[in-house]
């Protein structure tokens, strides 16, 4: 592990009108590292999420990636920055094919003009290539679950679990340092929310990414993460290692209500 | 356990779509193999025939179809690729037909040479149409269509009371009545000032717009503006700079409206401010989505049919052929099974015969009148009745009862739909043989609405386009 951090959130808060989502929160995602959010519904997470990518401004605190402020950046110049995520509620692009839906997160990354486009110049012929393979690479990394034979095809006819890992590899196009993987073992069967947790750990160990991931199954979070971070009401209640915050009462409390620690 | 989310069904969808069912299947199949390159000469070589064939009358048709095709093709980018209701597409191709004219006419005696006012119109409208998609940085659907159309109405209130603008003492616009001698395009000496000039002028046009716009659809550009139409969202997340692609989008659909403007001028030798109607956007969107929202070959398609169909119509004889034709696919689509078809076609045979000499048989030959002269008379003489006296109030409760009719077939399934059928369609053919047949200005009108009604509902994703699924 680095000794900057790839991610580093201080002193975070957003509030929408009187309510505020997040309050003064510091996190921080080691380089190479897999850190988990945890907590209950409504704690803030996916504002979190939303927060890093540049949906919203945050009212007060400071966002780096590697050190740099990106704070007042949108979500396409946070993307370009190298950071990438996926959905809690899909979205990939569902009139478009496989292929393409990868292909389109290459578009910060390449250069080609529309003129050039238009009239098929070399250069843009092989940019167009590059992009092609860039995006068969990306899809080949999930093995026999997106293998070639459906790379033509919509990706409306996909299936929930496949259309999950067709975010991923969308995400993995855009060439990203940090990953965040917003529930990405939501709504999944038990034999494929194994396969993710074991997919976590290849994305971390062979493509090389920082990882940031909510996740409300336990046995995922237990699998792929370093380190752990509960939130509630906006509030970091805990962090450290897995067996720690699972332990913790406070998180204990946040999941089962007030006094649900002590009577153990 | 490892054929888990390796669904096969799933993997055999494309080749389930080709094997395309149905009686046209062998057709679609070949069309599938051609290039599309190869579809595109061939277009063009037809057209190119074409006003070889046909009187000016008809040349002057082609012209409006190949205008319509140009603007369909354009708004396509916008609304098709880019999914932005612009409504106020139709102000651009008449901001480019009315600059033109400014520039090219005796309304304020000056006369660019056609080199640098086509530029100049192009890279205007481009700019205007950078300008009207700033609304679109924070408007999307309804609200984006209510913005634009609002520009749309502006666009024609100034045209046609640009003189009484506060502070505006000179006409730039010519008002209600619109700039004449408007002059055709020079080109290396050359003056495209006959139809047929103009025709040629725009089949080249649209052939290098369709051959330009397929590359950038194939191209990352093409891309972005499908991902931003899917998920605008999502799009931005994966490095799409949502809004500069907005832009483009909106600058290339009023440039190519603005280059379509320019022809118009010179075609009418004026540009007048009824040209620019919301009818006739409606006209653009009706052409695009017929042909299929997102496809080019078919927005040129429902260019062609939209601008065809009414003048097809306008002969009796003609509009005939087509009812029939129309009724006959009608008939095949609305059934499955072709014996189902045939029951149709004998029931039909039966019934007219039956109730023909049933009538007859209670009243004399004197409640029949004369065959309309069409090319099914003689067939059609003894098998349907042609009325005489009461002729117009029996074919109106026809009519009503015609629609009924078509409204219980849409209901009803199987078998029952057949027997449905074959009175429903015996009431089509005499309320077209007793009334319709003999007014043919309504029933231009009427039969044009009807086809697009019927081609909406057989195919809902329009004649070439693709089917869009929204499930999340």
């Amino acid at each position: 592990m680095s000794t900057t951090p790839i991610l580093e959130v201080r002193g975070l808060s957003k509030s929408f009108g009187g309510l505020s989502v997040i309050k003064d929160l510091d996190i921080t995602v080691g380089t190479g590292e897999v850190v988990s959010v945890i907590g209950p519904n409504g704690a803030g997470k996916t504002t979190l999420f939303n927060l890093i990518s540049g949906i919203y401004q945050p009212d007060e605190g400071n966002i780096m990636l590697d050190g740099e402020s990106i704070m007042g950046s949108g979500p396409d110049q946070i993307s370009n920055l190298g950071v990438a995520r996926t959905f809690q509620t899909l979205r990939v692009f569902l009139n478009m094919t496989v292929r393409e839906n990868v292909m389109a997160a290459t578009y910060g990354s390449t250069k080609t003009r529309m003129w050039q486009s238009a009239l098929r110049t070399p250069a843009a012929r092989r940019e167009e290539d590059e992009v092609r393979s860039i995006a068969e690479e990306k899809l080949a990394f999930f093995g026999d679950r997106l293998m070639g034979y459906r790379w033509d095809q919509p990706a409306y006819s996909l299936s929930y679990a496949n259309r999950r890992r067709l975010e991923i590899a969308r995400a993995m196009a855009t060439n990203p340092r940090l990953l965040m993987l917003d529930e990405p073992a939501a709504g999944m069967n038990p034999a494929e929310t194994h396969e993710i947790t074991e997919l976590i750990g290849r994305l971390r160990e062979e493509a090389g990414y920082s990882i940031l991931v909510i996740e409300h199954d336990m046995h995922v979070v237990e699998g792929i993460s370093d380190r752990v971070i509960a939130l509630d009401h906006g509030v970091k209640i805990a962090e450290g290692s897995f067996e720690d915050v699972a332990e913790d009462p406070l998180v204990i409390e946040a999941y089962l209500g007030y006094g649900a620690a002590s009577t153990e | 356990m490892s054929n888990i989310g390796v669904d096969s069904w799933v993997a055999e969808s494309a080749e389930r779509d080709e094997r395309y069912t149905g009686w046209a299947g062998p057709a679609r199949r070949l069309l599938d193999r051609v290039p599309s390159g190869w579809k595109l000469l061939v277009f063009l070589a037809v057209a190119a025939v074409y006003p070889l064939l046909v009187p000016q009358a008809g040349v002057r048709i082609g012209i409006t179809a190949l205008l319509l095709a140009m603007l369909a093709i354009g708004l396509n980018t916008v609304v098709g690729w880019a999914g932005l209701l612009d409504l106020g597409y139709i102000a651009f191709y008449g901001f480019g037909a009315y600059f033109y004219a400014m520039v090219s006419s005796d309304q304020l005696s000056v006369h660019w040479p056609t080199w640098v006012s086509i530029p100049v119109v192009v890279a205007a409208s481009a700019l205007l149409g950078a300008l009207l998609s700033l609304p679109s940085r924070r408007l999307v659907g309804d609200y984006l269509a209510i913005m634009t159309l609002f520009f749309a109405q502006v666009f024609l209130e100034v045209i046609v009371n640009f003189e009484r603008l506060p502070g505006v003492d000179i006409d730039l616009t010519g008002g209600p009545n619109g700039i004449i001698g408007v002059e055709p395009w020079q080109l290396f000496g050359f003056s495209l000032n006959t139809f047929n000039r103009n025709f040629y002028l725009l089949l080249l046009l649209l052939g290098l717009l369709i051959a330009v716009l397929r590359n950038i659809d194939e191209s990352r550009t093409g891309r972005a503006w499908r991902a931003l139409r899917e998920d605008t969202l999502a799009a931005a997340h994966m490095t799409t700079p949502v809004n500069r692609l907005k832009m483009l989008a909106f600058a290339v659909g009023a440039a190519i409206a603005g280059l379509t403007g320019t022809i118009l001028g010179p075609v009418q030798v004026g540009v007048f401010p009824n040209n620019f109607q919301l009818l006739f956007l409606i006209t653009i969107y009706a052409a695009l989505i017929l042909g299929g929202l997102g496809s080019i070959p078919g927005a040129v398609l429902g260019a062609v049919a939209v601008a065809f169909t009414p003048e097809i119509l306008r002969n009796p004889g003609t509009a005939g052929w087509l009812f029939y034709v129309a009724l006959a696919v009608l008939l095949v689509s609305l059934l499955r099974k072709r014996a189902m078809v045939a029951s149709v076609f004998v029931g039909l045979a039966v019934f007219g015969y039956a109730l023909r000499f049933t009538l007859l048989a209670i009243w004399d030959e004197s409640i029949l009148g004369a065959a309309n002269d069409t090319f099914l008379s003689r067939l059609l003489d003894s098998w349907l009745l042609i009325l005489g006296p009461a002729q117009d109030l029996a074919s109106n409760y026809a009519f009503v009862l015609a629609v009924g009719g078509m409204l219980g077939v849409i209901v009803a399934k199987g078998w029952w739909r057949v027997a449905l059928l074959v009175p429903t369609v015996y009431l089509a053919v005499f309320v077209w043989e007793n009334k319709l047949a003999l007014q043919p200005s309504v029933t231009r009108q009427l039969l044009f609405g009807g086809v697009l009604v019927v081609m909406m509902a057989v195919r809902p994703q329009g004649m070439l386009g693709t089917r869009r699924v929204e499930i999340t």
